[in-house]
């Protein structure tokens, strides 16, 4: 601890000791405890303790009854455990009789701050520090601490609750490691018999027995829950002797009716199954199959899940799993399915009863049901161990039987499927899950006729007016990716006649969309076409089907939108559809026969005029790309274009704006060098780049953001500098052995700029200069010091302990003011 | 209690409700479907309809062909439109009393009740339903009256040749009932017997029922309708909505508690959600608008356009439509937009606040001074020298059997630029449509139908909890084109009762209390007598007088003299007789503690049998049976007067009497 700090701390110590002196800032106290623990990780406990022995005395202090805020005592007790991890502290404040005092009967568990869950939270946080060592838990079991910490997990704090079950599972690890560690496995696998356990353990685990025994929900839910985070956690040994010990228990709880604690159980079995040392076990695999059996089809589809993204389980387990997750879509197909017998996803156990059992009648369950599922498969669906054969036409069929239920258009004949028509139509939630779904299922492919269905499914939902917003975006979504893997083959960007038929319909649909009166509606339109014109803009049945419509003439009016997010999109929409030549020719009703603006100019227009960040930024992005890809309106004059587009972005006062334009700089300058290779550029292509960088005047932009006020505008700008600089020779290259330039006045209006003055202006610059000034400033400390996060001076713990003592007034600059 | 239900027309009800000795009429709708069969009537000359062919039949016989014109492969009547009428023939409606009128769509047939079949009520009504269902009617009597026609058809009617006749011809129901349209006399008489009334406002009728217009969300001064009495509560529903729009919101608490709640007005579309219709109305406008072409927008004048005028202005600057003019053509239109910025009470929250601020309550105001909406009695006149394309006209007919909008589809029907975007769910658009085939504009189908959907209807009846429902048949299954979806109908427990066009439910439920008045001195003499705690009774002697529906009981007459007993009694007197009455009991016999009694007073051999409705107590010995029941008591014993007097006292001990 350094010695201003040392100073400070007594004085810090008697305001927190004293009740009318409240700290009014909690951060304050949790910024002081983590400053206390990387001072007591980094040295001695009990050293600290004895050069400052205004510690002790402040938790002394703290020990008697008065009236503390909760907030101090919490405090209190958690330093007390940050201290009392060292063992030789811990003996040091256990001679004071402090610790017993802190953490006993006699301390604030019998007394009126007990009320607090600060106070409550704080006991248990300082125990789970405290407990690191053997000492540690003679103490607990000597104190009654775990009796206490038992009766904290039924705590109405969740926090507490939550916290006293991990602290139980530390305690136990701290226990069980002493016995079982230092010995091979062999030798180690004999010591775990439960009698062998220390009593510590011995008495948790009989507590954890009572619990899963105890016909009240809520304490099995809590035992659940402490073998669930023991399992995660820990990977000791003796995990394996828990397990033996509790599984029959745990597997006595599918003998109820209903289940209890149905997905805490599924927690901990899942927890089971991930933990290397457990999943051996081939009686965990025969409970995991009894529970998938025995819960619900919403309680058993998050174990399904689990199981199915395990690396390894049984094949036959797999196969259940899926079953069980495949359950509600098979009985959605079921239920849609016009003649009974028609082949549906699981063989052998189709049928009007199991559907009924399978789907809830309530609404909001059956919603819930089918949402999970879909979203559980979606995210297997990529996953290398997924279920094989996966049975794609049929998941297919379900996405799509799904998504017609939700629009109504499905005509089922049964009366299940009735129901579920009645459940599901306009239920956006499902909608939402379903696209989602139906999206992932692109990459798969499917049967012809199925991707007919799909593409007209996803139609009905582009053309429908009942379609949300949200579902409208995801719709478009998932037609890109249908779209994207109808490329054939897969190398060719060409699109299958068939999504070629599809094609023209959606530009009919993303027409009447980009008239949509919601601006939603606008943007993701926007989106769509900008996605398409990107894969499919060299294709000529796209190109042709574009031009014919309505669409780039659409989407160019929307630069004018009300709503920047549109304009925004508009202006990524304008770019792409400009760099591939599809762009219209704006002319609105308004001016039909104005004078016509090449992208370019109405680009340009916006980045200079619009009056929000969002399409400036979007107009930055599109001219750095249209730079890179060589875009013929850049190319015809590329300097130009860079100096138009640097003036504008210099002086926005969107930060991001201003990034995006060093972006297009060190794009412009990578173009210049990048053709000299890695290393340093012979003289000639650097000084011609100087020069050109001047003319566009890079520099002074450049320099300018050095002092930024918005730091990653100052990063970019060096991160350019120092690549400019990397690409120039070491000074005293022959060119500029002659004479020095005069880098006097550039550096002037640099500390000018730095000072923040910005009014100077840097004036004509000879490249010579510029790398004179370069190679003076120390851009790779200054790099360094905008990597620190803004705050790093003021995290100090010195202007911590005067920010606590500021705010009560006790430092001397104050106590001057007083009368 | 009875309901006539005299329309078949789900949204356009009108039926009649007996309650107590009242007969009320619940609305006056008028189903304007049936015009769907006629030729348009053009308001310029139109080559095309007027050469199209006379129709014949199958064997050549032409005797129709100046009632009938084939047009595109259908068939229409080239004559005056005529409308279905409410069943005039089920009841005999000089017996209604009142009419109360939901809404000014619903009162539509108003003249042809009011003025032609002997009624001499009143119709109740709130002030605006009244003015704008006034221009309803003026513009539909301008509309026919401005183009006469000369000829009138009835040859087709004939049930013979009415069999002859292609579909949809063939199938019309109730042909002989159609009528042409009222005139502006008619329209004035009927509305002359309307009295005006406000939200919450109770009117008693005959002292009887009291009935109580209540807001009902779907229409400026649009109510649903409460009718009861002391003991019971009858609630109309008819055409209402949740979502906010311009009216003000509906009341449903007031519907609570209801026995029974008669349910018709919902909505037609009930796959369309109405804001989707609103976007896509706006999307399809600014589509055909920017390539070029006109929109034209077959409305009624009043309701739902001042909501399409509030998206429209909101939605035109964002779309780059400021310079597109909006016409809004009819011979109300004026009226209806001034019409719609006075009803300030009538409105929802958020436009009656706008009323103390300096601006109208609907933005059209505003559009009409920025000369963006402009509005015309027809298209003649003004109209024809503003007139600017591209635009986007709003005008009715939504038949489009007569009214401007035939010219615009005349005009606009060859060229695939224009679109025809029907809003109003009234008529089926492709029907509409028929006689403009082939046409080559762009068709929109975007019903807007703020009533009621099946969901909303199953939410309100969870909340207001009536004991039953009644709705009309079409409510109580799927539409037919979509048989499968159970959520598209009335789902309520117990079922609902449905009706048909000419049908006469009696209603499930029967009247069981009615309240009497007491008369002060009457009510001073009784001297109640506490038989339970709280519960206290009085033997009450008067004399019933009712007058008016109200009942009154008042003292009796003094009890004749006995000394006049030979005098002979007259009309006059004939009063109840006011026998001295036996004490009233009360009270049950404890059978162990009777039993013990009959022990103590001499009585043995007694058994107690149990039966299903209480005890037999047998007096083996004297041969004679106490039969013990909850509301009974029976001495069986053989001609023993003095035994049976002496059990009947000892049963007496347990009761109460009084």
């Amino acid at each position: 601890m350094d010695p201003e700090c040392a100073r400070l701390l007594p004085a810090l110590c008697a305001v927190l000791a004293d009740p009318r002196q409240p700290v009014a800032d909690d951060t304050c106290l949790e910024k002081l405890l983590d400053w206390f623990k990387a001072v007591t990780d980094a040295g001695s406990s009990l050293l600290l303790l004895q050069e400052n022995p205004c510690l002790v005395e402040l938790l002394f202090h703290v020990r008697k009854p008065q009236d503390l805020s909760s907030r101090i005592l919490s405090f209190a007790l958690r330093l007390a455990g940050t201290f009392a991890a060292q063992e030789d502290c811990f003996q040091y404040l256990q001679q004071g009789e402090l610790l017993p005092g802190l953490f006993g009967e006699q301390g604030p568990l019998g007394a009126a701050a007990w009320v607090a869950p600060t106070v409550r939270s704080g006991w248990i946080q300082g125990l789970r520090s405290l407990a690191q060592h053997p000492s540690a838990l003679l103490f607990l079991a000597d104190s009654g601490a775990v009796d206490t910490i038992f009766s904290l997990q039924g705590d109405p704090s969740l926090f507490v609750a939550s916290a006293a079950g991990q602290l139980l599972v530390h305690i136990l690890d701290l226990a069980m490691r002493g016995p079982a560690e230092g010995r091979g496995p062999a030798e180690g696998r004999g010591r775990l018999q439960a009698r062998d356990w220390p009593a510590c353990a011995w008495r948790i685990v009989c507590h954890l027995e009572d619990c899963l025994c105890s016909e009240a929900a809520p304490r099995v839910t809590q035992a659940l829950h402490v073998l669930t985070t023991a399992f995660g956690h820990c990977h000791g040994l003796w995990t394996q002797g828990l397990w033996v010990q509790l599984s029959p228990l745990v597997a006595r709880l599918l003998e109820k009716d209903p289940v209890p604690a149905p997905h805490a159980l599924v927690e901990l079995l899942l927890s089971v199954a991930r933990s290397s040392v457990l999943s051996s076990d081939p009686g965990l695999w025969e409970t995991v199959a009894q529970t998938l059996s025995h819960l619900s089809p919403m309680q058993a589809g998050p174990l399904a899940a689990g199981i199915l993204k395990l690396q390894d389980c049984p094949q036959a387990l797999r196969i259940q799993a899926f079953g069980v997750l495949l359950r509600p879509l098979a009985c959605v197909l079921e239920a849609a399915a016009q003649a009974p017998g028609t082949p549906g996803l699981l063989e052998g156990a189709a049928g009007d009863q199991m559907a009924v059992d399978t789907l809830p009648p309530s609404k909001s369950v059956c919603v819930g049901l089918l949402c999970s599922t879909l979203a559980h498969l979606e995210l297997l669906q990529p996953l290398p161990q997924r279920p094989s054969p996966w049975p794609q036409a049929p998941l297919l069929a379900a996405a799509v039987t799904i998504l017609r239920f939700c629009n109504g258009s499905a005509a089922p004949s049964s009366e299940l499927g009735g129901h579920l028509c009645a459940m599901l139509v306009g239920c956006v939630r499902v909608q939402r899950a379903a696209l989602d779904f139906l999206g992932v299922l692109s990459q798969g492919l499917g049967p012809r006729e199925l991707v007919t269905q799909v593409f007209a499914v996803l139609l009905e939902y582009l053309v429908s007016p009942d379609s949300s917003p949200t579902v409208l975006k995801k719709a478009f979504q998932a037609t890109l990716r249908w779209l994207l893997g109808s490329a054939v083959p897969p190398s060719c960007c060409d699109l299958e006649p068939h999504a070629q038929l599809v094609l023209r319909e959606l530009l009919a649909v993303l027409q009447k969309r980009l008239c949509s009166p919601c601006w939603e509606v606008r943007d993701s339109g926007l989106e769509f076409l900008t996605q398409m014109t990107r894969h499919w803009g060299g294709q000529a049945t796209f190109r042709q089907a574009l031009l014919a419509s309505e669409v780039p003439k659409l989407a160019s009016q929307l630069l004018q939108d009300p709503e920047s997010y549109v304009r925004a999109s508009a202006v990524a929409a304008a770019g792409q559809l400009s760099s591939r030549g599809l762009h219209a020719a704006p002319s609105s009703p308004e001016h039909p026969a104005g004078p016509q603006k090449t992208p370019l100019e109405e680009l340009l227009l916006v980045l200079t005029t619009d009056s929000e960040g969002f399409p400036r930024r979007a107009a930055m992005r599109v001219f750095t790309e249209w730079l890179r890809d060589g875009h013929v309106a850049v190319a015809e004059d590329r300097e130009r274009f860079v100096a138009r587009v640097l003036q504008a972005a210099s002086g926005d006062l969107d930060w991001e704006v201003r990034v995006q334009g060093l972006e297009l700089a060190l794009v412009f300058l990578q173009q210049l060098l990048g053709a000299c290779g890695p290393g340093a550029a012979p003289p000639c292509a650097l000084a011609q780049a100087l020069r050109a960088l001047c003319r566009v005047q890079v520099f002074e932009f450049a320099f300018r953001s050095l002092f930024d006020c918005d730091r990653p505008v100052a990063q970019k700008s060096c991160d350019l500098l120092l690549f400019l600089r990397a690409k120039a020779a070491p000074s005293g290259s022959p060119q500029e052995a002659g004479e020095s330039p005069d880098v006097a006045p550039v550096e002037a209006a640099l500390r000018r700029w730095r000072a923040g003055e910005q009014g100077q202006p840097l004036g004509e610059l000879a490249p010579e200069a510029i790398l004179a000034v370069l190679r003076s400033l120390d851009l790779e400390a200054l790099r360094d010091t905008l990597a620190e996060s803004s705050d790093h001076v003021e995290r100090s713990p010195q202007s911590l302990l005067q920010d606590m003592l500021a705010t009560v007034g006790v430092l001397g600059d104050n106590e001057a003011d007083c009368y | 209690m009875k309901l006539y239900c005299l329309s078949g027309h789900p949204t356009l009800p009108c039926n009649v409700l007996k309650f107590k000795s009242t007969t009320i009429m619940l609305d006056c709708g008028l189903d304007m479907t049936s015009t769907l069969n006629f030729l348009p009537l053009p308001l310029v000359q139109s080559p095309r309809l007027s050469s199209l062919p006379g129709w014949s039949l199958k064997d050549g016989n032409a005797f129709l062909d100046k009632e009938l014109k084939e047009c595109s492969g259908h068939v229409f009547v080239d004559s005056v439109p005529e409308f279905c009428l409410p069943e005039t023939e089920l009841i005999d409606l000089s017996t209604v009393d009142v009419i109360l009128i939901s809404n000014y769509h619903c009162m539509m047939a108003l003249p042809y009740i009011t003025e032609h079949t002997g009624f001499t009520g009143t119709v109740y009504a709130t002030e605006p339903t009244v003015q704008i269902g006034r221009l309803l009617m003026e513009e539909l009597v301008n509309f026919i009256e401005r183009v006469p026609k000369a000829q009138s058809a009835s040859l087709w009617k004939n049930k013979d040749i009415q069999r002859l006749l292609p579909s949809p011809l063939k199938d019309a129901v109730e042909v002989s009932t159609w009528r042409r349209c009222y005139t502006m006399q008619e329209v004035n008489s009927a509305l002359s017997k309307i009295q005006l009334v406000g939200y919450s406002q109770k009117i008693e009728l005959f002292g009887a029922v009291q009935v109580t217009p209540l807001s009902s969300g779907y229409a400026l001064g649009s109510s649903n309708w409460i009718i009861q009495s002391h003991y019971e509560k009858v609630s109309y529903v008819s055409g209402s909505s949740l979502l906010t729009t311009h009216p003000q919101p509906m009341d449903q608490a007031s519907l609570k508690n209801s026995d029974v709640l008669i349910l018709t007005g919902l909505t037609q579309i009930p796959t369309a959600n109405p804001d989707g219709m609103v976007g896509e109305f706006c999307s399809n406008l600014a589509l055909t608008v920017r390539n070029g072409g006109n929109v034209l927008v077959p409305c009624y004048p009043s309701g739902v356009i001042y909501d399409l005028l509030e998206c429209l202005y909101q939605y035109i600057d964002s779309a780059g439509l400021s310079s597109i003019p909006f016409y809004f053509i009819s011979p109300v239109a004026n009226s209806s937009l001034e019409f719609s910025q006075i009803f300030a009470e009538w409105l929802c929250h958020n436009k009656q606040t706008k009323v103390y601020l300096p601006e109208p309550p609907f933005p059209h105001a505003e559009l009409i001074q920025t000369n963006k909406l402009k509005h015309y009695p027809s298209i003649h006149g003004d109209f024809s020298n503003d007139f600017r394309q591209p635009c986007v006209v709003f005008t009715g007919h939504p038949s489009l059997r007569f009214g401007d909008v035939v010219h615009f589809m005349e005009l606009w029907g060859k060229s695939s630029l224009n679109t025809v975007i029907f809003t109003e769910p009234d008529f089926s658009y492709l029907e509409a449509l028929a006689p403009y085939q082939p046409l080559a504009m762009k068709c929109i189908y975007c019903p807007i139908d703020t009533r009621l959907n099946f969901i909303q209807v199953s939410k309100l009846l969870k909340e207001v909890q009536p004991l039953h429902v009644v709705c009309p048949e079409q409510y109580t299954q799927p539409p037919p084109a979509q048989s499968h979806r159970m959520d598209l109908m009335v789902d309520c427990q117990p079922p609902a009762m449905s009706y048909r066009r000419a049908e006469v439910l009696a209603l499930p439920f029967k009247r069981r209390y009615e309240k009497i008045e007491i008369m002060p001195e009457l009510a001073d003499s009784l001297v109640p007598m506490e038989i339970k705690p709280g519960i206290s009774l009085a033997t009450v002697s008067a004399v019933l007088h009712t007058k008016d529906n109200k009942h009154v009981l008042q003292p009796p007459p003094r009890p004749a003299q006995p000394t006049g007993g030979k005098k002979r009694k007259r009309a006059s007197d004939d009063i109840p007789d006011c026998k001295v009455l036996k004490p009233l009991l009360s009270g049950s016999i404890p059978v162990d503690q009777f039993v013990q009694t009959l022990e103590k007073h001499g009585f043995s051999d007694i058994k107690v049998e149990d039966t299903a409705k209480g005890h037999i107590v047998l007096l083996q010995e004297a041969e004679t049976l106490i039969q013990i029941e909850e509301d009974s008591t029976h001495i069986i014993c053989d001609d023993d007067e003095v035994l049976r007097v002496r059990l009947r006292d000892l049963v007496l001990k347990f009761l109460q009497k009084f």
